[in-house]
C-alpha cells in the first residue's frame, strides 16, 4: 500500500555548530515528514561525533567569528539543544543512519569506540553513494 | 475566545522550544498515547504555526484546532491511527 519511504541523504564535512545546527534540524524535518535519512560524516563533520569532543565548547566558523560571542550568549540563553541532542531526537523517532567515514578514521588512527553511540556504523564512499543513490534530497554540509 | 471543549489525555508544554523542538515533541508523544486519545501541545515556535497542521496532515491525524492563548500557540491534536 505505503510507497516506499522518500529519502535525505547529508554528508557532513564541517565541524562548526552553524553548520552542524542545520543538521539537526533537517534531520528532524525529513523524520517528521516520514523520510529516511542517511547520514555520512566526514573530516570535521565526523570529529564533532567524537567522544572527546563531547562538553567541548561550540566550535564557530571563522567566517562568522564577529557574530559567535552574541551567538552562543544566544543559545545558551534559551536553552538551545546542542545539534547532536537535535539528532539523537530524530534519531528516536525516526529510520536514522549515522555512518563514520573510513577513511578519515584511517588518516587520523581511529576506530569505532572514539565516537559517540549516534555513529551507527563505519562505511567507505561507495558503501555510502550506494545507500544515497536513491535519495531525492541530497545535501553537502 | 473560543474554550476549548474536548479533554487532551496529555498535554505537551513545548513553551520556550525552538524549531523543531514543539513539533519533535508532539510527534514523540503522539506515538507514545492511544488511538482517539487526545494530546494538547502549546508553542511559542513560530515555524510550528504552520510546521504541526502540515505534519498532522501527513501523519494522517485530526487537528481538532488551533487556539491563539496569548503569547503561545495551543494545537490539538485527536490521534487516528
Amino acid at each position: 500500500m505505503e510507497d516506499k519511504p522518500k529519502k535525505l541523504a547529508m554528508v557532513v564535512f564541517s565541524g562548526t555548530v552553524d553548520r552542524l545546527f542545520p543538521v539537526g534540524i533537517l534531520a528532524s524535518g525529513a523524520v517528521a515528514m516520514g523520510m529516511d535519512v542517511e547520514i555520512f560524516l566526514t573530516f570535521w563533520g565526523l570529529q564533532a561525533f567524537a567522544k572527546r569532543s563531547q562538553g567541548m565548547p561550540p566550535k564557530f566558523s571563522v567566517d562568522y567569528a564577529d557574530m559567535a560571542p552574541m551567538f552562543a550568549q544566544v543559545l545558551k540563553e534559551k536553552n538551545v539543544p546542542s545539534p547532536i541532542e537535535t539528532l539523537r531526537t530524530a534519531k528516536q523517532l525516526g529510520n536514522v543512519k549515522v555512518y563514520a567515514c573510513t577513511m578519515t578514521m584511517d588518516l587520523l588512527g581511529q576506530t569505532k569506540e572514539d565516537f559517540i553511540d549516534l555513529v551507527d556504523d563505519t562505511a567507505g564512499v561507495g558503501e555510502f553513494m550506494d545507500r544515497a543513490k536513491d535519495a531525492q534530497t541530497t545535501l553537502f554540509i | 475566545m473560543i474554550q476549548e471543549s474536548v479533554a487532551a489525555a496529555r498535554i505537551v508544554d513545548a513553551r520556550g522550544s525552538v524549531c523543531p523542538g514543539p513539533l519533535m515533541a508532539l510527534i514523540g508523544a503522539v506515538r507514545e498515547q492511544g488511538v482517539g486519545d487526545v494530546i494538547a501541545v502549546y508553542s511559542t515556535d513560530t515555524g510550528s504555526r504552520k510546521d504541526i497542521p502540515l505534519w498532522v496532515q501527513k501523519a494522517g491525524h485530526e487537528l481538532v484546532g488551533t487556539y491563539d492563548r496569548g503569547g503561545y500557540t495551543e494545537f490539538v491534536v485527536r490521534k487516528k491511527r
